[in-house]
């Protein structure tokens, strides 16, 4: 029977240095921080991250100094706008960049999910980003003869996502409000790793009622780890939201003191040390929805 | 009118008017004061406006800032992430957000300040402004308004599309280019200037034309007579101290949160 079915170790296991690595999620909500965990704790390097949309785990990366190349549209820890860890590698220079507008990342994943070379777009025309990407325009064939930009098929080796439930054969359910990019992330990835709230057997799924959550099909999915509370301290609404007080101390960890202080508390400790150091899971349960 | 209206308050009526004759738009303000603004619009002049509780609902009451206490926003429609983006595509949106850096051309900075390998300041990074710019109608406000945010030359990283044929693909104008209002903490001003320079279009009160210029890295144009920016009306202070902003967080958007009417320079 196909089982999908991976642990930690396996899931680095996947994993190599200099690979293009796309994470799914938004800022602070529904990242798979269980899995940028493991790799921040992990010898890996070089890494060229596909993070279009991104929060602590770009930074989190940043300060770990696996991030070679960052293709990014914003990072952002939303309530705390600037991430520190991310903003002191940016300006040090510490990684290269390829910024992207937020619906021209979404375009690049669509070109890629498509197998196509690039998708037409007027986003970008007229920024600096073109230039910088080295990206190219195209001409309309047709009577308009408009100027287009073609937006770059963006592809990465493997993708790592958070789903709120998912089964051993890869069927998943996102439960949240946006399901946000992910879908297209996982479909220009050669490989997909979901980590799930919850495993759970097919039937458990409920996919008569809950079609509309269900991103794609089980094939798109490579592997499944088990990682409950596996967002934190990012939401994963409706099961957690959230975690404001964490973000505020990992936001103010950008002093080296204050970085050793944080990595020993909460990344050295290994991924059950961290969600005890965390608060635990009664209080990761409990944390609420977040207001804008 | 009230005299002891503050300069915050002035900037969320004149944000407001962005919207004015806008219809049936999304209307999305970026950052307290075009939130605000936003919302004022809605309540008090365009109705049909649409707007989101920031997150994933479209609201058919704004959502006032601050700690919600026991409000529930009261949903009408759903605006996931990707259908912003079709929303986008389609026009039917006004964006009033607020950028560090805005140049003569309008176009505008939140990336990076200073050298882009080893920039003084990593900001955000461009999040949606090619798009936006390209796409739909877009105002900004600006709360310093000084030479390092109303920058000479053009702005350090150029993130929306402005009003500079050089940098139009073919020098030709990108069919839904449209930039409409700046409101600053010294003036409203729009692009209604020859070839769609920065002109002053009213300035806030106590604010003369010179101080202005003073403060910009590049020749605003003068009209003949400038008028001085309406105070928000008796109902309009109303909406956002009951309303929109019962809590006040607009205080902490000007240091000292300044009367509107400042004493002559």
């Amino acid at each position: 029977m196909l089982d999908k079915r991976i642990d930690i170790e396996g899931f680095l296991d996947g994993l190599a240095d200099g690979m293009t690595l796309g994470i799914g999620g938004w800022a602070t909500r529904r990242k798979p921080m269980a899995l940028v965990r493991a790799i921040a704790r992990s010898k890996l390097k070089d890494l060229t991250l596909v993070a279009p949309y991104g929060g602590p785990d770009v930074g989190l990366l940043a300060a770990t100094g696996k991030i070679r190349k960052l293709v990014f549209a914003f990072v952002s820890l939303d309530h705390f706008p600037l991430d520190p860890h991310f903003r002191a590698g940016r300006q040090s220079g510490a990684f290269a960049v390829r910024e992207l507008d937020e619906g021209l990342a979404q375009w690049s994943l669509r070109a890629g999910a498509m197998r196509l070379p690039f998708l037409p777009t007027r986003v970008g025309l007229g920024t600096d980003i073109v230039a910088e990407a080295g990206m190219k325009t195209v001409r309309s064939p047709y009577d308009d003869g408009e100027e287009l930009l073609a937006a770059p098929a963006l592809r990465v080796d493997t993708a790592i996502l958070h789903v709120h439930r998912a089964d051993r054969l890869g069927n998943t359910l996102v439960l949240s409000p946006d399901p946000f990019f992910d879908e297209l992330l996982a479909r220009a990835a050669d490989r997909v790793i979901v980590s799930t709230e919850q495993l759970v057997e097919t039937a458990a799924l409920d996919l008569a009622a809950n079609a509309r959550f269900n991103p794609f099909e089980r094939s798109v999915v490579s592997g499944v780890v088990e990682a409950p509370l596996g967002a934190h301290p990012t939401g994963a609404w409706p099961d957690y939201g959230i975690d404001l007080g964490h973000l505020k101390t990992y936001a103010g960890s950008a002093a080296p003191e204050a970085w050793a202080d944080y990595r020993a508390r909460f990344l050295d400790v290994g991924e059950a040390g961290y969600l005890e150091a965390a608060g635990g899971d009664a209080h990761i349960r409990a944390l609420p929805a977040a207001v804008y | 009118m009230s005299s002891d209206c503050t300069l915050a308050e002035l900037c969320v009526a004149a944000c407001a008017e962005a919207w004015r004759d806008d219809g049936e738009v999304l209307a999305t303000g970026i950052t307290v004061v075009p939130r605000l603004a936003a919302g004022l619009a809605k309540l008090t002049f365009n109705p049909a406006l649409m707007m989101t509780d920031a997150e994933v609902f479209l609201v058919d009451e704004p959502v006032p800032v601050g700690p919600r206490g026991d409000y529930k926003i009261k949903p009408e429609g759903w605006m996931s992430y990707a259908r912003t983006f079709d929303n986008i595509y389609g026009g039917k949106r006004h964006a009033l957000v607020a950028p560090v850096q805005i140049d003569r051309y309008g176009q505008t900075n939140i990336s990076t300040i200073g050298d882009r390998t080893a920039p003084k300041a990593a900001l955000l990074g461009v999040r949606g402004y090619p798009g936006n710019s390209i796409n739909h109608p877009n105002s900004y406000f600006i709360p310093s308004h000084d030479t390092r945010a109303f920058v000479a030359g053009e702005v350090d990283f150029v993130c929306s599309v402005g009003y500079n044929p050089a940098r139009w693909p073919g020098g030709k104008r990108p069919p839904f280019l449209d930039l409409r209002l700046i409101v600053s903490n010294l003036a409203v001003m729009d692009f209604g200037g020859s070839e769609h320079a920065v002109r002053v279009r009213s300035l806030h009160p106590g604010v003369t034309f010179d101080a202005v210029q003073a403060a910009t890295g590049f020749a605003l144009q003068r009209p003949a007579d400038i008028p001085v920016t309406p105070l928000p009306s008796a109902e309009q202070l109303h909406l956002i101290r009951t309303v929109l902003d019962p809590t006040g967080v607009r205080a902490t958007v000007f240091k000292g949160d300044p009367p509107a009417a400042r004493s002559p320079a």
